[in-house]
């Protein structure tokens, strides 16, 4: 069985600030990050839909100590974001300095851009990530 | 199924950075297993060890065959475990479920990690490689920083205002070095106050350097045998009477239960099942203390505190020795140590020897007769939990 959207996909369309996922033929519940089967009933009939990007933040940190080779990145937020889709997804949050991110900004609305991780020796090759900044 | 004894234990200090290679690391905890057993090498049937990041620490892949040969345990089958930080606990778990079957007689268990060799920017790198690499590593996703996220979560879902999550959180970590001090193979024997916690280096908000466990270097092995051999070999034999494992997908995809941890509760179901036991039953608890907030969600979820309350159980003693139950007699991660291929090990090895009342008498929990492990993989991706009893 052929996999409906594979990272690559969903990578060059995020580099587009296009969000994809997948929305359920028979549950229409919208999955992202895309895997083989739905994540609320297990179908594997997906379809390929175009996400609005807009969500709300539901936790976040600021790392102050980065992975060898990101060094320079230190310090940065990362979010968990609840899409209005349903799915929440993981990105960065930027527009405001890291060290002033406190608990106030759960529950913020976010839109999404993107940014490209070039990848390092570890990785197979570079990744398009999530970028959300505030809404208002 | 036959019924299935711990009958030898054996551990290395657990430290920072050390020459010894992870096969030879091993090979010292495992012939203490095997002598503290009164077995032979020649007599292991088997080895399942995990060891999950050799190649990136020395260069080392498939130390399962070299440990065999090693010991002089030749030629015998041997499986290596990767499940991140739960790796050993994995492996110890298979190895019972093979002797309770009646495949083998007696299996080697255990880890060997070199997580402290590594040091801190290449293991960071490495530990990370256990979330999601192409949905979540390139928003720069840490190992603290996945238990930072989940503190926010956990302070925002039971209403606690972060300050006081902080205090409880320090909390767990000044009673898990308490204990780690009295621990002549823990890693990190360190006096350590509430001040000294919230006034520590910041790694990932709210997450600061005394809430975080060590990188370390470290094994541990454990001989299993039948009843009908362990009978023969100790008038002291500890029964696994529970096991459970459970898996979980990359962090964003557990978005229904976190902070709470679903492969938690259902692996701890398993063997709660398994063992005819309740939460209320467990004497002493290894639990996975990678971080101070991951503790709380442990003793949560594996039923012992009530949700949004186990921080309040740790400021009042219920969480200590002489409390509701002892959690982490050992120092836990925290103060032990965290040689992550070896951890599972390592807290078997702890509850064997406090339920044989060998441990130091300033942590001994007296009179233990059941104790529980708890071992976590990554975000959650695979935990195991262990339930031990005294067999007399």
């Amino acid at each position: 069985m052929d996999y409906k959207l594979t990272f690559k996909e969903y990578s060059q369309a995020l580099k587009e600030n296009r969000l994809l996922g997948l929305k359920c033929r028979q549950c229409t519940t919208i999955t992202v990050p895309p895997r083989m089967v739905c994540r609320k009933c297990s179908s594997p009939e997906l379809d390929i839909v175009g996400l609005s990007g807009q969500g709300t933040i539901e936790t976040f940190t600021t790392a102050f100590v980065a992975a060898e080779g990101r060094e320079d990145e230190a310090p940065y937020t990362i979010v968990m974001v609840a899409l209005d889709e349903g799915p929440w997804l993981m990105g960065n949050l930027i527009g405001i300095e890291p060290e002033k991110v406190g608990m106030e900004i759960m529950g913020r609305r976010v839109k999404l851009g993107h940014q490209v991780f070039t990848g390092d020796k570890y990785s197979a090759g570079e990744a398009a990530r999530p970028i959300f900044s505030l809404e208002d | 199924m036959r019924k299935v004894a711990v009958v030898g234990v054996g551990q290395t200090k657990f430290s920072s950075a050390q020459e010894k290679t992870g096969v030879e690391l091993f090979a010292e905890a495992a012939m203490d297993a095997i002598n503290e057993s009164n077995l032979k090498p020649g007599d292991v049937q088997a080895l399942f060890v995990g060891n999950v990041l050799g190649d990136f620490s020395e260069g080392q892949g498939m130390v399962q065959a070299f440990i065999t040969d090693n010991i002089g345990a030749f030629n015998i089958p041997a499986n290596k475990y990767d499940g991140a930080c739960a790796s050993a606990s994995m492996a110890l778990r298979d190895a019972f479920m093979l002797v309770a079957s009646g495949y083998y007689d007696i299996v080697l268990a255990g880890g060997t990690e070199r997580a402290a060799t590594m040091g801190t920017p290449l293991a960071t790198r490495t530990f990370a490689m256990f979330s999601d690499s192409r949905y979540e590593y390139p928003c720069g996703i840490t190992f603290p920083a996945v238990f930072a996220l989940l503190a926010h979560l956990y302070a925002r879902k039971y209403g606690i205002p972060l300050e006081r999550l902080k205090e409880q959180m320090a909390a767990v970590s000044v009673q898990s070095y308490r204990h780690g001090r009295f621990n002549p193979k823990a890693h990190l024997h360190k006096e350590v106050t509430i001040d000294d916690v919230l006034s520590s280096f910041m790694v990932s908000t709210p997450i600061q350097l005394h809430d975080c466990c060590p990188f370390s270097d470290g094994a541990a092995a454990v001989i299993l045998a039948s009843e009908e051999r362990a009978n023969r070999l100790t008038d002291r034999p500890v029964y696994i009477v529970g096991a459970g494992q459970a898996s979980s997908g990359p962090l964003s995809s557990q978005q229904d239960y976190l902070p709470r941890f679903r492969a938690r509760e259902v692996s701890a179901k398993q063997a709660y099942d398994m063992a005819g036991l309740a939460p209320s039953d467990i004497d002493i608890c290894e639990l996975h203390d990678c971080f101070s907030i991951a503790s709380l969600i442990a003793a949560e979820g594996l039923g012992f505190f009530d949700f949004g309350t186990s921080g309040q159980a740790w400021q009042k003693g219920q969480a200590d020795i002489g409390g509701r139950l002892a959690v982490n007699p050992s120092g836990g991660l925290k103060s032990k140590g965290h040689p992550i291929g070896a951890t599972g090990g390592g807290q078997v090895y702890e509850i064997v020897r406090q339920l044989r009342g060998e441990v130091e008498p300033e942590r001994q929990v007296d009179g233990a007769r059941i104790g529980m492990t708890d071992t976590l993989g990554g975000d959650g991706g695979t935990i195991c939990n262990i339930i031990l009893k005294r067999g007399w």
